[in-house]
């Protein structure tokens, strides 16, 4: 089993999509993608199983949703019953539409929170996490392919020149 | 180009002769002395009340009995008042039935109305953006705004018929009312019959004439060599939303708001501005998805239905968010000349207020909320028609209650105006769209819309 990989960067987010689509054309398996900022189309030429994000968003929404209705019924009806504009009724139902707002924000409050947090975890990110990604350049206006090498360097880099990679280099993978 | 089928034609035909039976139906059986209504009012009741018994059973007998002593203590107390009273009431009654299939015929002609209007609004955003998704769909977006002209006009006739006492939707059209009303008397500056007549020539030429002018632009960019055509209609559609935005807020002041003229609300003309748009917006996806059934269009993909199905969804929050905006306020305010707008509704109109909110808000919200659902056409026809019966009837609650007060049923001449209109809207919008060629293949933005691809 080699380590060895291939590093291809390109310095345009259009050449590098068609690029990932000739080396995904040429069977070749495509380890990870590096780019300064999301590209668009990305995920689908490397065929990347869809999301599921918006999901837990929806999820996540609906908790926040009745936990806003839980945290209004009790601080604003149960604990301590509130006088709200003139009518008060103890009834958490009748002074719903004072509690709209806050229903509103917590669903978005948790859905956006939680999201961020799910997002992290998945990503294996946290403070003082060492970077992975194996070139500085791609923070900043490159994009870099890597590939995994089975003893077809010469094949995988004549391929890789074609495609309009500015440079090629191959190194050992960490870890 | 599409050819107007005799089969659509006859659809639509059949729709207009069976709405305007029902209108007819719905004028003829107008009570014209205060026995009359009141006697039609008495044996309505009477027969609910049967209803109810029948359909409720034994379990539901307290209910009908409390209904009953309800009745009951309620004409004790008119029987109690003095006679004079008494008459009012009826008078009061009276008017409400002579209103109601007036008040169908126009809730319904402006329905309609306002789709296209709300399509014109849509599109001239569109010019005014240099969008490069949607000029595949813009002879679609032509054609519907196409009922314009004929709708308004329609809204307009009822409107000199209201100045002409044909009718009570407007009280203060009627000086009798403005003579003993300080507050309506206050507003004749602004609330008079020939200025208000004059308004809506006003806001009606101004539409038509853009309208006009930048369908023909459009069809003459087909046949030019250069895009000035196309700069024309960039520049006429600019300004046409700064006049729409300050006339449509006016209509809504003056065609609807000014039904209950006591009542006002500052963002009234936004939440009709978000109905109409929501509703032009539905419009365009459900005739752009009947011309791709039928194999015309081959430009437009699954991308471009997804667009509307986002606008569908985003407008319907929006609205939303605009109905409870002023909701809210009133609610929590709570002034008595404010809150009588909503306790009238919330107590005579319980099902349709509530109702619609369910049909505009919450089953596009579920519906429309995943990503591939918009992209089927199957959903958004059905989330399209019921936010289309859902924004009618929120026309429905802006003008009834005070039009015919609790007298508000959605019978005979109700479903007749709406199957008229509907008909009428058919008939007009595909003759349009069947004038010109669908694809506007002169337009600079053309090829970035065929190939949208999201």
């Amino acid at each position: 089993m080699s380590n060895q990989v291939i590093h291809a960067l390109y310095d345009d987010d259009d050449v590098l999509l068609a690029a990932v689509k000739d080396i995904r054309a040429e069977k070749h398996h495509i380890e990870e993608v590096y780019t300064p900022f999301p590209v668009h189309g990305l995920d689908k030429v490397l065929g990347l199983a869809d999301t599921r994000i918006s999901i837990m968003a929806f999820i996540y929404g609906c908790i926040g949703f009745c936990v806003s209705i839980w945290m209004m019924n009790y601080i604003m009806i149960e604990d301590w019953p509130q006088n709200i504009g003139g009518k008060p009724s103890f009834s958490y139902l009748e002074n719903m539409p004072a509690f709209v707002p806050i229903m509103f924000e917590l669903t978005i409050f948790f859905a956006a929170h939680l999201m961020v947090i799910t997002f992290y975890l998945r990503s294996k990110l946290w403070p003082f996490k060492e970077a992975e990604n194996p070139n500085p350049l791609t923070t900043d206006d490159k994009f870099l392919v890597e590939i995994e090498i089975h003893n077809n360097e010469e094949e995988l880099k004549t391929l890789l020149e074609k495609t309009g990679a500015i440079e090629i280099t191959l190194t050992e993978k960490k870890g | 180009m599409y050819t107007f089928t005799n089969k659509l034609r006859n659809f639509s035909i059949v729709f207009m002769v069976v709405g305007f039976l029902g209108l007819v139906y719905g004028f003829l059986s107008i009570p014209s002395t205060v026995k009359e209504a009141q006697a039609m009012v008495a044996e309505a009741h009477l027969g609910d009340e049967h209803q109810q018994e029948a359909a409720h059973g034994a379990d539901h007998a307290t209910d009908a009995k409390q209904e009953k002593t309800h009745d009951a203590s309620h004409e004790d107390n008119s029987h109690a008042a003095d006679p004079h009273a008494d008459d009012a009431h009826g008078e009061h009654l009276l008017h409400q039935l002579q209103n109601k299939p007036w008040a169908a015929l126009y809730v319904a002609a402006f329905f309609f109305f306002m789709i296209s209007l709300g399509v014109l609004a849509f599109y001239a955003i569109q010019r005014a953006a240099q969008a490069g998704w949607s000029p595949a769909l813009y002879r679609v977006m032509e054609g519907i705004t196409g009922y314009l002209l004929p709708g308004a006009l329609i809204v307009f006739v009822i409107l000199v018929l209201s100045g002409l006492h044909m009718n009570h939707l407007f009280i203060w059209m009627d000086p009798e009312v403005v003579a003993h009303d300080k507050l309506i008397a206050s507003k004749t500056g602004f609330l008079n019959v020939p200025f208000f007549l004059a308004r809506a020539l006003f806001y009606i030429a101004g539409w038509s004439t853009y309208r006009y002018f930048s369908r023909k632009f459009s069809l003459a960019q087909d046949q030019a060599n250069d895009i000035s055509n196309h700069k024309k209609n960039f520049r006429i559609s600019a300004g046409f939303l700064v006049f729409y935005i300050v006339t449509e807020s006016m209509m809504s002041w003056d065609w609807i708001m000014s039904i209950d003229p006591h009542w006002f609300s500052t963002l009234f003309g936004w939440y009709v501005f978000a109905s109409m748009f929501v509703s032009g917006i539905t419009a365009i996806a459900l005739v752009t998805i009947y011309l791709k059934s039928k194999g015309y269009l081959e430009k437009v993909n699954d991308s471009h239905i997804h667009d509307l199905g986002k606008f569908m969804f985003g407008i319907s929050v929006f609205w939303t968010y605009l109905w409870f905006s002023q909701f809210m306020l009133i609610w929590y305010s709570n002034i008595p000349e404010e809150v009588t707008y909503f306790i009238t509704r919330i107590e005579d109109y319980n099902l349709p207020f509530f109702g619609m909110l369910v049909m505009n808000f919450i089953f596009p919200l579920l519906l429309l909320m995943n990503s591939d659902y918009k992209r089927i056409n199957y959903f958004i026809v059905m989330a399209g028609i019921v936010i289309l019966l859902g924004h009618y009837i929120d026309i429905f609650n802006m003008i009834m209650p005070s039009a015919v007060g609790d007298q508000w049923f959605i019978g005979i001449p109700e479903i007749g105006g709406f199957l008229f209109f509907f008909g009428l809207f058919i008939y007009v919008v595909f003759k349009e769209i069947s004038k010109a060629p669908l694809h506007a293949k002169g337009d600079p933005f053309m090829g970035e819309s065929e190939r949208f691809h999201y």
